[in-house]
């Protein structure tokens, strides 16, 4: 008992120091209300702005040219697109996680990180919704996957999986915005209050939705967030499952795997904390908002990246193992080639990323330095596309019959929407930070007052 | 002409032309220098006639026409279109007809039937009355109509590149024909590429006959003299082979490509299938032995095969010769070891059933060695008919004759009707510079090449579907070829080249044609001629040869070439020929049969010689030959004899076209000798650095022991009939309820011991079903279209490895993984068990693609038919397949187009759809029928009976998607009578 006291004493506090109200909304509100910005937001904005540019032009030039300027081919018929999407939805995983399942579970560090990582959800969910519109041969016609009685009788084929995914992600869009909006009604109210010009009044005011803050507000918003956390808990679990059997319902080895679902959600909770660090170190630094997001919440993201990594390894292992024991010709060669094969090279990385990196988080030092925490994150997360592309293109590039083998190889369009909507989500960040609080105020301030104990 | 006539008087005469005023009488006005002037102008080839003297009769005809033209010429062309208000004799919109014709292959015909839509030939099929097609294509035949719609042929007369009139042509014609009228032919000459055409025949016959001056010269690149030499030697006149492999229980091939070469290659494959179609335990087989210097097609569908450099053969074929000779001698023998004894004991064994085959591009002593054993086994007149030639047209030499007399001043007007040597040549011959001495270079050809570039006068060859003709089949059957459309271009046929050249104002290849048989076929036998497509009872007859006249073999075989010097096989692109199909598409795109290689070629080395190269696929090799090198890429070919390189002819063409440019490859004519075209010895390798890239369609040739294509011995397949078939059973269970199929249930059964490998089927299939090429950039990124595949896998040592082929189209699976993972329902099961792709539901998730285990499916990556793009190439389309657009998914259908129309034409009959109604493209196609398609409801059906035989067996029936494609394992005959013995290579 002494031991585990003496454990938790050491771990450091959710928020260093002591706040009041008046310091805290004025920290986080004047960002957004003043301009206090750090010296190269703007400039860093631009960077990012290049790449919305070359996100746009990237897509242009596909919808003129044609899916053929990925690097695609008969038999690798999917490639990037695909990946992308699935690293992207597993990114916005984390958010979700951490706003529903943590305030669920009274978990109070989750106070000073959630709307930043809500954020991050959104922008992720929205660009992993792009992907599976630009992956198609015909974009223009994405909403017929929609059930929208027609003239032309058109009807989705309920037994694809991919009609199932757009559901699945259509709800869980839905669901995280009204979860983020609702968590941000507050702190509008109080951006409004304090906006000293009118436009800032008027825009906070309409979107604050006439909160005054009263008791029954404040027992309604609890009831009513509640109730959105539950709602988007299942959610973590099903997007991300329901993603995998994109891959599992399909009978090419390497897809056909029932352990898909548990290892994919595993996986968006990995790559997701692992971007949550990749944002909120430098923002922390940034901002110097370190007494607000402190070491105590790197160090909780690098645990569950520990569990949802080692998770991810176990998966690693049983789709060997199963591939061996099953005693399937085609699934043994499809992993014997996924290692030594075309594609081994960004197999090998993968595992250096995914499972040795993760294995420096189990030391203290690391987890406690933000550099090194955020290269171990930057490298995982650089890993967890790769696992993506190459579940995506290995079992494909190696199925039943040997005379279709044949590989893929990236064209610059590939890059090019990647590095896009890598730049694009950036961007959004950037604008988020600007015209919304980053870090919520009224649960800090809430988090500060039951420190000092005037709760 | 003019258009300053009066409107009121429109029989006055154009004032420009006579305007020095008032005139008296017409021939005052036909003695005018001006008249003179217009007439040589506008109608270049009477002006001669004009100044030659006419009477006063045709005169007054010229004139009136003249005038009356003038006056038209002032009038403005009628806008007006004209509606369709009476329909021609039998063209009903929408229903095709068929047209009997010929195509040439080399120098002979196949017979042909072209299916035309108002007017516009689409798709060719074999002409089942034929006796060189019996009803199937190969693959060049199919790129036809392509060919015809290609917009860089030739359009319009050049000279000296100058583009000029048909007229001008005429006129210069008569202007030759003068010339030599006068000299008897003395300084002509005409390079012919031969053609076994009555028509040509008689045409060159009568020109000789006029001008004995005249010399006549052959060049056919692809041509080979060994049989003619033997028999020339043997007999006293040049022979050609006609096996009848229906007859031959033991066949061996002494490097001879029976399957996949030689005119009657599609006959010689129809009965080869035939004879070892094996349904039950009691079907027997015929044995195929083979010896070859290269992979062949024949070699692939051999029970034995020996792999060997093309230099001993010669021993080889004398040392059979040997061994039968011995045999026959003991009396009935037991079967030895090797090759050569198993052979001649097979041979001595079948007698008179027995037949050995030498290769073309062999020498004379080879064929002289084959034809003793033949004539021992009394297999002569028997399993091999000996005919005379149909394409003996008594020449002056070749083109080292034609080089020599140019040199020596003999020649110096050369006229070179459709071959094109200054790609073709042989590289010891200068025939560039030899052509820079002539006076004149008449060049008649379908494309402005590197002859026709270099040409005084280039005129355009009409297309084989624009021409009338006639061309004999390799057993003499003769074949009227009647156009199938007016001439695109201003194509001309060499029928009327050499009648305006003998003096014809008007040629007209019909006429000429119709002359040439008006004595053989009445008009009611000429219209029957061309209904069937060959004319009954011109087969050459066989040569009754007695076997005593044989020769025997001498001792004549030199010691083999041994040691590091390397043996060069030339042989021609099995479908670029000798580089006259260059600029097509089509068949650049086609993979070849063994390499699978697309768009160009390659230095094929057996894999031992790679190894001791160190050279990697795709590295260049410089490859020197008494004095010239040529630089080409390597590609290792399993079972390549060692020692021996392969190159082929065809490539790298410099002035062939835009399709062609695109192309790689290296010119094999560069190192090619005039003495050896087809055997080099003497080779000296050397590899270099840079690597090329080299564009195959099948990456990987092993079948990972996975159990693809199932195979077995003869024997083997007699103790156990059901082989083929997996244990455990395939699964059966389905969580969806069963399709219910009241009326037809397609199905489709393909024989792989019957498939040779030939390719036929997958260019018909592209042919009929408006499947797109897609360059070589897109090949190289794994995107071509072909709806049909045939894969080839190796299996065996490297060196001497079995070859097996498998025709792989959509399987249209009962329980279709592509239907159900399909999100917007584009793939779809239909009432009669197709898997149907709705090209306009499709939105290219490629989903279906995916999930497909036998990748089938093909992806329209980027636009690959631009439907608003002018040009000539869309009306080779067939109208009743879509043509689809970027971002959709497409696979075979079965026909699905073919299926229709039978089931209409059977719904307005009030019957079922009759079995074999329904033919496939590829199947109809198949030279040796291995493609079985029909209604497996209907018990009686061909296909339900193939179905039922034992070895038929479900492609990764595993994976529970029961396949309505299947496959009959493939069986072979090797030597060995328990069948045990070959279960190891074979079982």
């Amino acid at each position: 008992m002494a031991d585990a006291a003496a454990t938790r004493a050491a771990r450091p506090p959710v928020l260093r120091g002591r706040h009041d109200r008046d310091e805290i909304t004025g920290r986080i509100g004047s960002i957004v209300l003043r301009g206090r910005l750090p010296r190269l937001f703007w400039p860093a904005f631009f960077v990012a702005f290049l790449f919305v540019l070359l996100f746009f032009f990237s897509i242009a030039w596909l919808i003129s040219v044609g899916v053929g300027a990925y690097g695609i081919n008969i038999p690798v018929a999917w490639g990037t697109m695909i990946s992308n999407f699935v690293w992207w939805i597993g990114i916005g995983h984390a958010g979700t996680l951490i706003s529903a399942v943590l305030l669920l579970l009274r978990q109070p560090w989750r106070a000073s990180i959630n709307r930043f990582a809500e954020a991050m959800t959104l922008f992720a969910v929205a660009m992993a919704g792009l992907f599976p519109i630009l992956h198609l041969g015909r974009p223009w016609f994405f909403y017929w996957l929609l059930p929208l009685p027609n003239t032309h009788m058109h009807w989705p084929q309920w037994r694809s999986p991919l009609v199932w995914d757009f559901t699945a992600i259509a709800t869980y869009a839905t669901v995280s915005l009204l979860f983020w909006y609702m968590g941000l009604i507050p702190d509008l109210a109080i951006l409004r209050d304090r906006a000293r010009t009118r436009a800032g009044q008027l825009f906070y005011g309409i979107l604050a939705l006439g909160w005054r803050g009263s008791a029954f507000h404040w027992a309604r918003f609890d009831r009513t967030y509640y109730l959105l956390a539950a709602l988007a808990t299942p959610l973590v679990v099903s997007v991300h499952s329901i993603v995998s059997l994109d891959f599992t319902f399909a009978l090419i080895p390497g897809y056909h795997s029932t352990i898909f679902p548990p290892y994919f959600v595993a996986g968006a909770l990995y790559s997701g904390f692992a971007m949550v660090l990749t944002i909120a170190i430098p923002l922390r630094r940034a901002f110097a908002v370190e007494d607000l997001i402190t070491a105590r919440h790197l160090d909780n993201a690098a645990r569950v990246m520990i569990v949802a990594g080692m998770v991810v390894a176990y998966g690693y292992l049983s789709e060997a193992f199963f591939a061996w024991y099953s005693g399937d010709t085609y699934e043994q060669t499809t992993m014997w080639r996924r290692a030594f094969g075309p594609y081994a090279p960004l197999f090998w990385v993968m595992l250096a990323c995914n499972v040795g990196v993760l294995q420096a988080l189990w030391l203290r030092r690391v987890r406690f330095s933000p550099l090194a925490l955020w290269i171990a994150a930057v490298l995982i997360n650089l890993g967890m596309w790769l696992e993506r592309y190459v579940i995506v293109v290995s079992g494909l590039a190696n199925d039943f019959l040997p005379s279709s083998w044949g590989t893929q190889s990236l064209a610059w369009l590939d890059y090019g929407i990647f590095l896009g909507s890598l730049g694009t989500f950036f961007a959004l960040v950037f604008l988020f930070i600007r015209i919304l609080p980053a870090i919520t105020i009224f649960e800090v301030e809430e988090l500060a007052d039951e420190k000092a104990g005037r709760a | 002409m003019s258009a300053t006539v009066d409107d009121r008087t429109p029989a006055a005469p154009p004032r420009s032309a006579f305007a020095r005023g008032p005139w008296r009488s017409l021939d005052e006005l036909a003695g005018s220098e001006e008249l003179r002037r217009f007439v040589e102008t506008e109608f270049p080839a009477f002006h001669r006639r004009l100044a030659a003297g006419v009477d006063r009769r045709t005169l007054l005809k010229l004139m009136g026409a003249s005038l009356a033209l003038g006056g038209l010429a002032a009038c403005t062309p009628a806008q007006e279109i004209v509606p369709y208000v009476r329909q021609p004799e039998n063209v009903v919109p929408g229903r095709p007809l068929f047209y009997a014709t010929a195509l040439r292959s080399g120098a002979y015909g196949i017979g042909a039937v072209v299916e035309s839509h108002e007017g516009r030939p689409t798709k060719v099929e074999g002409n089942p009355d034929h006796p060189s097609s019996l009803g199937a294509t190969d693959a060049v035949m199919q790129a036809a109509v392509l060919e015809l719609f290609d917009p860089e042929r030739s359009r319009t007369p050049l000279k000296a590149g100058e583009p000029a009139s048909w007229a001008a042509f005429l006129d210069h014609a008569h202007a030759l024909r003068d010339e030599l009228e006068r000299t008897r032919g003395r300084g002509a000459a005409i390079l012919l590429d031969p053609v076994a055409s009555p028509t040509l025949e008689r045409q060159l016959v009568a020109l000789r006959a006029a001008w004995p001056l005249l010399r006549l010269y052959r060049h056919d690149p692809l041509a080979a003299t060994g049989l003619a030499e033997a028999t020339q030697a043997a007999f006293g006149r040049a022979l050609a082979p006609l096996p009848r492999l229906d007859r031959a229980d033991a066949i061996v091939s002494l490097d001879a490509d029976f399957l996949a070469e030689g005119p009657g290659r599609l006959a010689h494959a129809r009965v080869f299938a035939d004879r070892r179609r094996v349904r039950g335990p009691r079907d027997g087989m015929s044995r195929l032995y083979a010896a070859e210097s290269t992979p062949t097609l024949t070699g692939a569908a051999a029970d034995h095969r020996l792999a060997l450099r093309p230099s001993r053969v010669g021993a080889l074929a004398a040392e059979l010769a040997a061994a039968v000779e011995t045999l026959t001698a003991v009396g009935r023998p037991e079967a030895g070891e090797g090759w050569i004894a198993a052979a001649a004991a097979d041979l001595v064994a079948a007698g008179p059933a027995g037949l050995v085959l030498a290769g073309d591009h062999q020498p004379a002593r080879v064929h002289r060695a084959a034809l003793a054993i033949n004539a021992r086994l009394g297999a002569l007149g028997r399993s091999l008919a000996l005919i005379e030639p149909s394409d003996a047209l008594a020449a002056d030499g070749g083109l080292d004759a034609l080089v020599a007399a140019i040199g020596v001043g003999e020649v110096t007007t050369l006229l070179v009707l459709g071959a094109n040597p200054l790609h073709t040549a042989p590289a010891d011959l200068d025939v560039a510079a030899a052509f820079g001495r002539l006076r004149e270079l008449v060049h008649h050809g379908a494309y402005v090449d590197e002859t026709g570039r270099r040409a005084h006068w280039h005129i355009p060859a009409a297309h084989e579907l624009e021409s009338w003709s006639d061309v004999r089949g390799h057993d003499g059957t003769a074949s009227i070829v009647q156009p199938l459309i007016a001439p695109l271009h201003q194509g001309r046929t060499a029928h009327e080249v050499l009648a305006a050249l003998a003096g014809d104002v008007t040629p007209d290849a019909l006429a000429l044609v119709r002359a040439t048989w008006r004595d053989a076929l009445d008009d009611p036998a000429w219209g029957e001629a061309l209904r069937a497509g060959v004319v009954k009872g011109t087969a050459a007859a066989p040569v009754d040869i007695p076997a005593a006249s044989v020769p025997s073999v001498g001792d004549g075989a030199p010691a083999p070439g041994e040691g590091e010097d390397i043996d060069i096989r030339f042989v021609p692109d099995p479908w670029l020929r000798d580089g006259r199909h260059a600029n097509s598409a089509l068949l650049q795109e086609l993979p070849r049969p063994l390499t699978k290689l697309v768009w160009g070629n390659a230095v094929l080395v057996s894999p031992a010689l790679a190894a001791r190269l160190r050279a990697e696929p795709g590295q260049m090799l410089e490859i020197a030959l008494d004095g010239r090198t040529i630089e080409a890429p390597v590609w290792i070919a399993p079972g390549h004899p060692d020692g021996t390189v392969t190159l082929t002819l065809g490539h790298g063409r410099a002035e062939a076209g835009a399709v062609a440019r695109m192309a790689a490859g290296y010119d094999a004519f560069r190192l090619r000798g005039s003495a050896a075209p087809w055997i080099a010895t003497g080779a000296r390798l050397a590899l270099r650095e840079p690597v090329q890239r080299v564009l195959t369609t099948q990456h990987h040739q092993s079948m990972e022991g996975r159990d693809i294509v199932r195979h077995a011995s003869l024997a083997g397949f007699r103790e156990k009939p059901d082989f083929a078939h997996g244990s455990p059973p395939a699964p059966d269970d389905t969580l969806y309820p069963r399709w219910d199929y009241p009326h037809e249930a397609w199905g489709m059964v393909i024989d792989q011991t019957a498939c040779i490998g030939c390719m036929a089927c997958v260019s018909a299939c592209q042919a009929e079903n408006n499947i797109p090429t897609v360059g070589p950039d897109e090949c190289e990124r794994g995107r071509e279209m072909h709806w049909l595949r045939v894969d080839r896998y190796y299996e065996g040592p490297p060196d001497a490895p079995d070859t097996h082929f498998q025709p792989v189209p959509c399987m249209h699976c009962e329980q279709a993984p592509c239907e159900v993972v399909c999100p917007v329902n584009a793939t779809v099961h239909t009432h009669d068990g197709l898997n149907a792709q709705v090209y306009n539901r499709c939105i290219g998730t490629r989903y279906c693609s995916q999930n497909c285990p036998y990748k089938v499916r093909r992806f329209n990556f980027v636009e690959h038919q631009d439907f608003d793009a002018p040009g000539l190439e869309a009306a080779a389309n067939n109208p009743n397949v879509s043509v689809r657009s970027r971002g959709v998914m497409e696979k075979c259908t079965y026909c699905v187009q073919r299926i229709s129309a039978a089931r209409i034409a059977a719904q307005i009959a009030n019957r079922e759809i009759a079995d074999g109604e329904v033919v496939t493209a590829c199947q109809q196609s198949c030279p040796a029928r291995a493609i079985t398609f029909g209604n497996l409801n209907d018990p009686a059906s061909r296909v339900a009976a193939e179905k039922a035989a034992p070895h038929n067996y479900a492609l990764l029936e595993e994976l529970n998607t029961r396949p309505r494609t299947t496959y009959l394992a493939r069986i072979v005959n090797p030597v060995g009578d328990d069948g045990k013995t070959e279960e190891g290579g074979h079982g």
